[in-house]
């Protein structure tokens, strides 16, 4: 950990300003990812910026019928809501399959957008990573990469997105809104937050440096039955090797997106016109242009099979 | 004293205290956060500074230089020692790798600087600023790319598992090609880490040239004087001290670089040094259990008698590292004329494989059993009948030699029974629980049981309180209660009436914690101390020893009574003795047994397998605490579970390091991997073993769990997976079409 120095802000405005007056500032939320990246020297802000006591920790109704979920909202008050529970089980169900209590009760809606990758050599310094050193190469290419993505991927890297949410969110199209120095506010479809890696890996999101998340909107609920299936090698407290939201109307339609696979949340809406033809279509949708390495290649039957649960479930 | 002859009855036979399902002394401590592990002894001594240990980002080459400028003028930094200024040091007990010293890298993430700073983040931060030059030369990294070129060694866990580069009895190859029913088939094991939780750490402080280590290490002599070896410092300079022990499963049982470097920096600095590694380095830095790649031949008549048994396997290790002795158990567990066992060494620049938790046989057994199931199928026995066929009362290599109590028939007998097997679908993949595909398997549970001399002191102050004090380690087993139950027992007290000290060198030498010789040798050494106690007790009150009963805090015989704190009321009593075995051990084969059983769910669309109930039923001796032994065989159980489905350090073969080297990346069980364990002891006791007549049971709990597994995977899926752990993508494409 390099030395940094401290502020703790109150205001959305008083915290995008902060960030604006030192260059290399980074926000901190629950500090659950940050910390850890900077005790490693991953990441190396030399001044943050806490923004706990931003009263961003809440949820309202929208005019639209949706939800306002604020940017500080714990992981763990977020599954409990009961509003989220009755109306968009999905997120509620993906937020729990993540990580342990101990962390949810720390991680925040914005926080949890904003994790970075879990691929091994993103977190060894000893070794080349476009992701870590923009031009330094990718060690997982020809290493260990059971973990990492197959679709989407990039000569430059091949990272997956860890977050088990932003699937979630991701099939509920849901919006991030973000307020920036200047006072400029956005609503970004999270279908644009997350960015492919292509060849700058480093560069995750659309986010401008400085831009603050402040909230995350739920279009009105859309019913459905709503699942979200994590496989992983234990039952509990380990990131997903295929994640699956799905959303099934009684009538077959529904939408499908992916975690697990690719460096962000995978959805492909030819692929939720597929669903009601049943797992093989949709996933070769999902799929098309996936590459995967020798080490994870059974994700691809794995994504099929875990989607052909998914629906059995959604229409028992 | 001297155990050569079978253990007669003794005050331990009593069972007032001995026996019984005592609560673990240090449970509170250790459930309130207020046992101190070594890097909380704060009050051990003043103006401790922090040290941070750097690893080598290499695999394989040379330092040409460091540079440390930007480092030494970093905030808060005391002193750097960098391993270009230190000579290559000595080498400890069973270290095949060079702790530190000199510009060869011989493994990623061997020691090379240690930087002393007045915080620990400051000694974390001003380690990142130092820059390295190193020249890399290639390595070799591939087990499987190796293994061709291994050479026939022999080894020695020095943990109770052994064996020659080959072992030949009778005719293997011949009467293998005769048997009319026939298995070959090769089964790999994963590189596997300790992942103990508390990392291994250190506080050093000199005297002069006086040495004190406050430190987390299982077996303190031993620690001594590989510290005293690797510095060049007489052992009576060092004091070790190691009350509590954060868990260590082999991984603690030598000096480690968090020893040496705490030591080092301490004396650079001129002041005391407390050091811990971090995970990356537990990993890639310290010790692993070797992958191993393993050859099993098994022959046998229609009626299920084996008439030829091989098994060959193969690990890799540094150029003085040992192969993992995967074959011993297959010496010893089953019948059958002919046999064949080899152990072959590959050379390799990964880290230095070495003991975890039963070293040897828990690899060894996770394929052995396997094979055993597979078998059972051809033949079409059951694989619990298959294995009782099998059964031998004798050393198969040395017919003379019995067993001197086995009971693995009474172990698979009981488990059996208690397990429902008789439930088992014989034909796999034919239940079907919802979504689960449901299955049942057994394995065997064999480990030897190791005799070694241990020493205790046992003091009587003038209020009747005993005091025990022996360089023993508890290291989450329950050493304290343990030994306080034998003293209690023997010299006629209530536990709350002694006192137990433990993990000091300045203590009793005693058998320390590995190879599960723990407990039956350290009670032994403090009921031989306690023997002495109780003759300096009787002549000091005037009786004649042999019939002086201690019983309630008192000592009678005829009708005389005195309180035993009147024997000590001029003053402490004190008695000091050490157990020494003849050779008893030589003439019978002393081992523990045990029969697995698992039931298994393997999720039919995504072959998630998780387990659903798991049963051990063990043959151990005599069970010392009940309570405290259950929780050392659920813990190994556990560990079990983690080699069968999840544990694997991932070799990159290109970089040769373990990739996965943190806790986020090495998954180990969880709680909700394991839903329900049954423990069950046979009661039964080995006159041979000591005079407790106690075996182990710590690392007999993990041998054989694997593969009972394994096997009731094949019984829910019908897709025999020879590699472990068994994770999804080994089965998924064999998998039954999902709908
Ligand atoms: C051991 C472990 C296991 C885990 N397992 C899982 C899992 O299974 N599934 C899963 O989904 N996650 C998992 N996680 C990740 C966890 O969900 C994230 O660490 C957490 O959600 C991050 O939230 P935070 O508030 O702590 O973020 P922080 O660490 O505080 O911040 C993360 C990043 O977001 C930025 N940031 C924070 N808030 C804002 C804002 N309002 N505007 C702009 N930028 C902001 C910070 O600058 C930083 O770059 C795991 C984490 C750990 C440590
Ligand atoms: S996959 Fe991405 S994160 Fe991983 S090493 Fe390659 S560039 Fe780095």
């Amino acid at each position: 950990m390099k030395a940094f120095t401290y502020e703790r802000v109150s205001s959305p405005a008083q915290a995008v300003a902060a960030v604006a007056r030192n260059p290399g500032a980074k926000f901190i939320a629950g500090g659950t990812n940050l910390l850890d990246l900077m005790k490693l020297q991953i990441e190396t802000p030399t001044h943050l910026v806490d923004i706990n006591s931003l009263k961003l920790d809440g949820i309202e109704a929208t005019p639209e019928g949706g939800l306002r979920i604020g940017a500080l909202m714990r992981n763990t008050d977020l599954a409990a809501d009961e509003r989220i529970r009755r109306d968009y089980g999905v997120l509620s169900r993906a937020l729990l399959a993540g990580a342990s209590g101990q962390l949810r009760n720390r991680a925040t809606t914005a926080g949890n957008l904003l994790q970075r990758t879990r691929c091994p050599y993103f977190y060894d310094t000893a070794h080349p990573c476009n992701k870590r050193e923009p031009g330094s190469g990718c060690s997982a290419l020809d290493g260990v990469s059971r973990q990492l993505g197959v679709v989407g991927v990039s000569e430059a890297c091949i990272a997956t997105n860890p977050s088990d949410m932003a699937v979630a969110m991701r099939a509920l199209d849901a919006t991030i809104e973000t307020v920036d120095a200047d006072g400029k506010t956005r609503a970004i479809p999270i279908a644009e937050f997350h960015r492919l890696p292509g060849d700058t890996p480093h560069v995750e999101t659309v986010l401008d440096p400085g831009e603050l998340i402040t909230a995350v909107t739920l279009p009105p609920p859309v019913g459905g039955k709503q699942v979200y299936r994590k496989v992983r090698d234990r039952a509990s407290y380990a990131f997903a090797l295929v994640s699956v939201a799905a959303i099934v109307q009684p009538d077959g339609t529904g939408r499908v997106a992916l975690g697990g696979v690719a460096h962000k949340p995978w959805r492909i809406e030819g692929a939720d016109a597929e669903l009601s033809r049943g797992a093989k279509a949709a996933a070769a949708a999902l799929l098309a242009d996936a590459k995967p390495t020798r080490d994870n290649a059974f994700k691809l039957p794995l994504v099929e099979r875990t989607i052909a649960t998914v629906l059995t479930e959604a229409r028992a | 004293m001297k155990f050569d002859t079978p253990a007669g009855t003794s005050p331990i036979d009593q069972l007032k205290v001995i026996g019984r399902p005592t609560d673990r002394i240090d449970g509170k401590y250790k459930t309130t956060g207020t046992a101190p592990y070594a890097y909380e002894r704060h009050d051990a001594v003043p103006n401790q500074a922090y040290g941070f240990v750097l690893g080598s980002a290499i695999a394989k080459g040379r330092i040409d230089a460091m540079h440390l400028s930007d480092a030494r003028s970093a905030p808060g930094v005391l002193a750097i020692v960098t391993t270009l200024d230190t000579p290559r040091l000595g080498r400890g007990r069973m270290n095949a790798a060079y702790l530190f010293g000199g510009p060869v890298i011989q493994h990623y993430h061997q020691a090379i600087a240690v930087v002393v700073a007045e915080t620990f983040e400051q000694a974390r931060a001003a380690a990142h600023l130092i820059r390295v030059d190193y020249r890399q030369e290639p390595g070799k990294y591939d087990l499987e790319a190796e293994a061709p070129h291994a050479e026939p060694v022999a080894s020695d866990s020095g943990e109770g598992s052994g064996a020659p580069h080959e072992a030949r009895i009778g005719n293997f190859e011949e009467a293998f090609a005769a048997a009319p029913v026939k298995l070959d088939e090769s089964y790999t094991t994963s590189d596997e880490s300790h992942a103990m939780m508390e990392p291994h750490a250190t506080i050093a402080a000199w005297n002069g040239d006086k040495l004190t280590l406050w430190t987390s290490n299982q077996m303190i002599a031993w620690g001594k004087g590989s510290i005293a070896k690797i510095l060049g410092i007489p052992a009576e300079n060092v004091r070790l001290d190691a009350p509590y022990v954060g868990g260590g499963f082999g991984g603690k049982l030598f000096i480690r670089a968090d020893a040496v470097l705490a030591a080092l920096g301490a004396k650079a600095a001129g002041r005391p040094v407390k050091l811990a590694l971090t995970r990356p380095l537990i990993a890639n830095n310290t010790t692993h259990r070797p992958a191993t790649i393993q050859r099993i031949r098994i022959g046998a008549n229609p009626d299920g008698t084996i008439t030829a048994i091989a098994h060959e396997s193969t690990s890799g290790n540094l150029a003085d590292g040992k192969p993992e002795t995967a074959v011993d158990q297959t010496r010893l567990l089953y019948a059958g004329a002919n046999r064949l066992t080899a152990l072959r060494l590959a050379h390799l620049d990964l880290p230095e494989g070495n003991a975890m938790r039963a070293p040897g046989e828990a690899p060894g057994l996770l394929a052995l059993e396997i094979a055993m199931d597979e078998m059972a199928e051809k033949l079409g026995i059951d694989p619990v009948q298959f294995r009782i066929i099998n059964d031998t009362q004798v050393d198969p290599e040395k017919p003379e030699r019995r067993f001197s109590h086995r009971d693995l028939v009474g172990c698979l007998r009981h488990g059996a029974e208690r397990f429902g097997w008789d439930r088992r679908q014989q034909q796999p993949g034919h239940v079907r629980d919802g979504r689960w595909l449901v299955g049942y398997g057994m394995a065997v549970g064999f480990r030897n049981n190791l005799l070694t001399k241990s020493a205790a002191r046992v003091r009587l102050d003038g209020r009747g309180m005993v005091t025990v004090e022996t360089d023993m380690t508890d290291i989450g087993t329950g050493s304290y209660t343990i030994l306080a139950q034998t003293a209690a027992e023997m010299m006629g007290v209530p536990l709350e009436m002694v006192n137990v000290r433990l993990g000091d060198s300045a203590f009793p030498a005693s058998a320390g914690s590995g190879g599960q010789w723990g407990a039956n040798n350290s009670t032994a050494g403090v009921y031989a101390a306690c023997v002495k106690l109780r003759e300096a007790v009787a002549a000091k009150l005037g009786f004649n020893s042999a019939e002086a009963v201690f019983a309630d805090n008192e000592v009678r015989s005829g009708n005389r009574s005195v309180p035993l704190a009147a024997a000590a009321s001029g003053g402490e009593l004190v008695a000091e003795d050490m157990i020494e075995y003849g050779d008893l051990a030589k003439k019978q084969q002393q081992s523990t047994f045990a029969g697995h059983f698992a039931e298994v769910g393997v999720d039919a669309a995504t072959a998630e397998i998780r387990v659903r109930r798991m049963l051990a039923v063990c043959a151990a001796g005599r069970i010392l605490n009940p309570k405290s032994a259950r929780s050392q065989v659920i813990g190994a159980m556990t560990m079990g579970v983690g080699a069968a489905l999840m544990e694997k350090l991932a070799v990159d073969t290109k970089r040769g390091f373990f990739v996965n080297h943190d806790l986020a990346g090495y998954e180990v069980p969880v709680h909700a991997d394991i839903p329900h364990q049954d423990v069950v002891f046979l009661d039964e006791v080995d006159p041979m073993s000591s005079p407790m007549k106690a075996k182990g049971v710590a690392e007999l709990g993990i041998c054989g769990v694997g593969a009972a597994v394994a096997n009731a995977v094949y019984n829910a899926t019908g897709i025999r997976v020879r590699d472990y752990p068994l994770t999804l993508d080994k089965l998924i494409e064999r998998l039954p079409e999902a709908v």
